[in-house]
C-alpha cells in the first residue's frame, strides 16, 4: 500500500504542475477573495457564480475563454479525447491527477465541463465526420460552447418523461416545448436536445435527439434566479424552431439510447468540487466564540467535527481506491457512487451547524460580511440545489440499490404504455 | 498510487474466508452465545492457531508467521464477518503488540511464542470504573514487587493466562505515575468474577488481585503513552473487524429483502428499505476506505497513525452499529427473535464499539490529535 505515483505518473504531473504554476493562482482553504488573475468567485462549486450584472458575467466569460485556450493549448483540457480532435489522447489516470493538481488553484469552472465531458463524447460517437471536424475542435478551445438540453418542467428525475414535441416536415424538424434547469444555455453558442417524435410510442422508444445553434430562430432563453441569489440555469423555450434534419445525431426513434451515452459520459468525479467541507469548518471553529470559549474547544462542537472529517476523508480514500484502480488499468469498483449523495448533505449540514455556531451574526449574508467572507451562508443555499442537481438524493439511492446492490427494481406503470396514455398530472 | 490490498493478501483472504465459513459457523458461534461456561470456541482457536494466523504479525524468530500488519487486517476483517468467538482481538492485537512493541528481549522470547502459537492467551486491562478511562480514575498499585487492586471489565479475562494491567507505581496519582505490568494470572490472589456482557461470545470478568507478582513492562511512567499507541493500532485492527460485521449485516438484510413478499411484492422493492440499505452501503465504504488509510498508517508506521487509526474506528463503529440495528428493522418480527441470527451482529456492533473505549472517545481522541498535528 502506497500512494506514490509510477514513473510515468509523476512525469505527467510535473508537466500539470508546471503549467498550473506558471499560469493560475493557488487556492487557500477559506477564500472567495476575488484575484487579479482570477476574479470569478469559486465559491462551494458553483459555476458562473458571479455578482455585479451582466458586465461582471460577461468579462468573467472572456476570461474563462483566456484560460480555456490556454489550457487547451498546453493539452490538459481535454486529456481523454484523441489526438485527432485537439485531445490529449491520455488515460483516465492522467485526467485525475490533472483534475488533483487543478483543484489547488482557483481557475474557472463551470463553462466547459458540459461539452467535454459530455457532449462531445456522443458526438464522438453518434455524429458524421464532418460534424466531429466543425465542431470538436472548437469545443475544446473553448471557442464554442454547448450546453445539454435534457430536463424539462415534468420530466426530471424521470428524464423519459419528456414532452417536447419533434415533428418532422420535409427535411426539418420543428421543435415546441420547453426545457429547464440548462447550465450555461445564455452564454453557449450550441446545444445538445432531445425531443418526442413519436407520442403514440413507448416512453423511451418514442425520443429523438439533435445538435442545434442556440441562435436558431424561436429559441428564448430566461434565466432561473436561484434561493442562492444567482442564476446558473435557465429555462429555454422553443416555438416553431425549425433544425435541419441533418443535425439529428442517431436514428428517429433512437433518442434514449444517444441520451444515454451522454449520460454514461459523466465525468468521473475525482476531482473534489471546490466547496465546503471538514477543512472549512475546522478553521471556522478556531476563530469563532461560544458561550465557553473557543468553538473547537467546546465537546459537542468536537464531536461533530470528528463525524464530518471521517465523511470527508472517508471520501478521499474511496476516491483513492478508484484511482488505484485506474492506475493498474483496471475499472474502479461502484464505490464512488456514495460521492455526491455524502458531499451535499455533508455540505448542508457543515454550513446549517457553522451559522449556529455564529449566532445571531450567522443571519447576516451582506455584501460586506465580515465573518468568514459569507462562506457558510452561500454554503447553506447552495448545498440545498445540491443535494437535488445532477440526481436528487432520493434518485442516488435508487441506483445504490438497484444498481450496486442488486435490489429489484420498484414497480413501474410506464413500462408498457404508449407515452400518449400515460397519467401525467397537470403538466 | 496503490490503494489496495496484494494479490497475495487478497489471496489471504480469500482462503481465510473460505476456512471461516466452514468452521465457524453461526451454530458454533450459538454454543458460545447459549453456554454460560463457555468462554471461547476451543476448537476453531486451535485450528486457527494452528493455520498461523494468532503469529501473522509476529516475527518468525519468536514464533509467528512474520508476516505484516495488512495481512493481519486482512484476518481482521473475516473474523467480523463470521463472527468468531474467540480471544483473537486481546490475545493478538492488545497483549502480543505491547509485547512486540514494548517487551524486552527476554520477554518477547517467553511470551510471544505462546501467544503466537495459541498455547497461552493474553489480554489488557486498563479500566476500573464506570465511565471513561483517565489516569486518576487508576487505583490498582504496584508496591514492592506486587500488584494490588481491581480491574473490571477484562475482556477475555476468563480464558487468559496474562494480563498487562496499568497501575501505580508511586502516590502521585498523574499520568506519569502508572506504568503497565505483566501479570501471570495462574497465581494466587488473583481472583476473577464473570460478568454478562452484551455480546455473551466475546466475555469479560473483573478480577480482583491481592499481593500478585507482576513483571514491569517498557518504561516506568510511560503506561499512558504505550496504551494509546497500542489501543491506535489496535483500533485499526477493529475497524476491519467492524466493516467485515457491517458488511455481512447488510448482505443479510439484503438477501431477506429479496426473500420475503408482502402486498405482493419483494420487500427489497420498496423504497423506504432500498434507501436504507443504500445508507448501509455509504456508510460501509466510507467506512472501509478509513479503514484501509489506518492499515496504510499502521504498516509504515507513519505519524499519521493516531489520526487515522481514530479516523478509522469512528467511521467503523458508525457503518457497524448502523448495519446492524437496521439489519433486525429490515427483518421485522423475525429480526428480534432468538433464533434469527439479526441480534448477534447486534450485540457484536454494539460490544466492538465499546471495546477499546466508546465512539464518543475516540471522537474526542480524533480532534485533539488533529489539533496536534496542526500545531506541529
Amino acid at each position: 500500500m502506497d500512494f506514490n505515483d509510477s514513473q510515468q505518473e509523476a512525469a505527467f504531473r510535473k508537466e500539470a504542475r508546471d503549467f498550473l504554476e506558471a499560469n493560475a493562482e493557488k487556492r487557500s482553504i477559506i477564500s472567495d477573495k476575488p484575484s487579479d488573475k482570477n476574479p470569478q468567485i469559486a465559491v462551494a462549486g458553483a459555476p458562473e457564480t458571479v455578482k455585479g450584472g451582466k458586465e461582471a458575467a460577461q468579462e468573467a466569460l472572456e476570461r474563462a475563454k483566456v484560460w480555456q485556450k490556454k489550457k487547451a493549448e498546453a493539452g490538459f483540457a481535454a486529456i481523454l479525447w484523441p489526438k485527432e480532435f485537439g485531445g490529449y489522447g491520455g488515460s483516465p489516470i492522467q485526467q485525475v491527477i490533472y483534475s488533483q493538481e487543478e483543484h489547488d488553484y482557483l481557475v474557472p469552472s463551470g463553462y466547459f465541463e458540459i461539452g467535454i465531458g459530455m457532449l462531445g463524447p456522443t458526438m464522438m460517437v453518434w455524429g458524421k465526420d464532418e460534424d466531429k471536424k466543425r465542431y470538436l475542435p472548437k469545443m475544446i478551445t473553448g471557442e464554442e460552447i454547448w450546453c445539454q438540453l435534457f430536463s424539462e418542467p415534468s420530466a426530471g428525475s424521470d428524464l423519459a418523461g419528456i414532452k417536447m414535441k419533434a415533428e418532422k416536415d420535409g427535411d426539418e424538424w420543428v421543435l415546441n416545448g420547453q426545457k429547464v434547469w440548462t447550465s450555461g444555455a445564455h452564454f453557449a453558442d450550441y446545444g445538445m436536445i432531445v425531443a418526442r417524435s413519436d407520442p403514440s410510442a413507448l416512453k423511451h422508444k418514442g425520443l429523438t435527439y439533435f445538435y442545434l445553434d442556440m441562435r436558431t430562430p424561436g429559441i428564448e432563453i430566461r434565466p432561473i434566479k436561484q434561493i442562492s441569489g444567482t442564476s446558473n440555469f435557465n429555462e429555454v423555450f422553443f416555438n416553431d424552431v425549425r433544425i435541419p434534419d441533418s443535425q439529428r445525431l442517431g436514428g428517429e426513434g433512437e433518442g434514449w439510447k444517444v441520451a444515454l451515452t451522454t449520460l454514461m459520459n459523466e465525468r468521473l468525479a475525482v476531482g473534489d468540487p471546490p466547496g465546503l467541507d471538514f477543512d472549512q469548518i475546522f478553521e471556522a471553529t478556531k476563530e469563532l466564540e461560544v458561550e465557553d470559549g473557543l468553538a473547537i474547544k467546546n465537546s459537542e462542537v468536537r464531536q461533530k467535527m470528528a463525524d464530518w472529517y471521517v465523511q470527508s476523508r472517508g471520501l478521499q480514500y474511496t476516491k483513492f481506491r478508484s484511482i488505484t484502480a485506474l492506475s493498474k488499468g483496471q475499472t474502479p469498483g461502484p464505490e464512488l457512487s456514495i460521492s455526491k449523495l455524502v458531499t451535499a448533505s455533508k455540505m448542508q449540514d457543515v454550513s446549517a451547524y457553522a451559522l449556529e455556531l455564529m449566532d445571531s451574526s450567522g443571519m447576516v449574508h451582506h455584501d460586506q460580511n465580515p465573518v468568514l467572507k459569507n462562506l457558510f451562508q452561500n454554503g447553506y443555499f447552495f448545498s440545498a440545489a445540491m443535494r437535488i442537481a445532477g440526481g436528487t438524493d432520493e434518485v442516488l439511492r435508487n441506483i445504490i440499490a438497484e444498481r450496486v446492490l442488486g435490489l429489484p427494481q420498484d414497480e413501474r406503470a410506464d413500462k408498457k404504455v404508449p407515452f400518449n396514455e400515460l397519467p401525467s398530472g397537470k403538466n | 498510487m496503490n490503494f489496495d490490498f496484494s494479490d497475495d493478501q487478497k489471496l489471504l483472504r480469500d482462503q481465510a474466508r473460505k476456512f471461516l465459513f466452514d468452521k465457524c459457523d453461526r451454530k458454533s458461534v450459538r454454543t458460545i452465545l447459549d453456554d454460560d461456561q463457555l468462554h471461547y470456541h476451543k476448537e476453531l482457536w486451535s485450528q486457527i492457531s494452528e493455520m498461523g494466523w494468532t503469529g501473522t504479525a509476529i516475527p518468525e524468530k519468536y514464533g509467528g508467521l512474520g508476516l505484516g500488519m495488512l495481512e493481519l487486517c486482512v484476518i481482521a476483517e473475516e473474523l467480523g464477518r463470521s463472527l468468531a468467538p474467540t480471544p483473537f482481538s486481546s490475545s493478538i492485537y492488545l497483549f502480543a503488540e505491547f509485547i512486540k512493541n514494548y517487551g524486552s528481549e527476554d520477554q518477547k522470547k517467553k511470551f510471544l511464542p505462546l501467544i503466537a502459537s495459541g498455547e497461552k492467551i493474553g489480554t489488557f486491562a486498563l479500566s476500573e470504573t464506570n465511565g471513561t478511562p483517565k489516569p486518576s480514575n487508576v487505583r490498582t498499585k504496584f508496591t514492592s514487587g506486587k500488584i494490588n487492586g481491581y480491574k473490571s471489565p477484562v475482556s477475555d479475562g476468563e480464558s487468559a493466562d496474562y494480563l498487562i494491567i496499568a497501575a501505580n507505581s508511586d502516590d502521585k496519582g498523574n499520568r506519569n505515575s502508572l506504568s503497565l505490568y505483566i501479570v501471570d494470572l495462574n497465581q494466587n490472589g488473583v481472583s476473577k468474577k464473570s460478568l454478562e456482557t452484551i455480546d455473551p461470545t466475546r466475555p469479560a470478568c473483573s478480577i480482583n488481585f491481592e499481593n500478585v507478582e507482576a513483571e514491569l513492562l517498557g518504561e516506568q511512567g510511560m503506561a499512558w503513552d504505550m496504551t494509546e499507541n497500542i489501543l491506535n493500532r489496535a483500533a485499526v485492527l477493529y475497524s476491519f473487524e467492524q466493516v467485515g460485521g457491517a458488511q455481512v449485516s447488510l448482505d443479510e438484510a439484503k438477501k431477506y429483502s429479496m426473500e420475503r413478499f408482502a402486498f405482493g411484492r419483494q420487500i427489497g422493492s420498496f423504497q423506504a428499505l432500498k434507501h436504507k440499505m443504500a445508507d448501509m452501503y455509504v456508510k460501509i465504504e466510507l467506512a472501509r476506505s478509513n479503514a484501509y488509510y489506518g492499515a496504510w498508517a499502521l504498516s509504515t508506521d507513519s505519524n499519521e497513525l493516531p489520526v487515522a487509526a481514530a479516523g478509522a474506528r469512528v467511521s467503523a463503529s458508525d457503518a457497524f452499529n448502523y448495519a446492524a440495528k437496521e439489519n433486525i428493522q429490515i427483518h421485522g418480527g423475525v429480526g428480534f427473535t432468538w433464533d434469527y441470527d439479526c441480534h448477534l451482529f447486534y450485540r457484536r456492533s454494539k460490544l466492538l464499539s465499546l471495546n477499546i473505549g466508546s465512539t464518543r472517545q475516540w471522537k474526542e481522541n480524533l480532534i485533539s490529535n488533529l489539533e496536534k498535528r496542526n500545531i506541529v
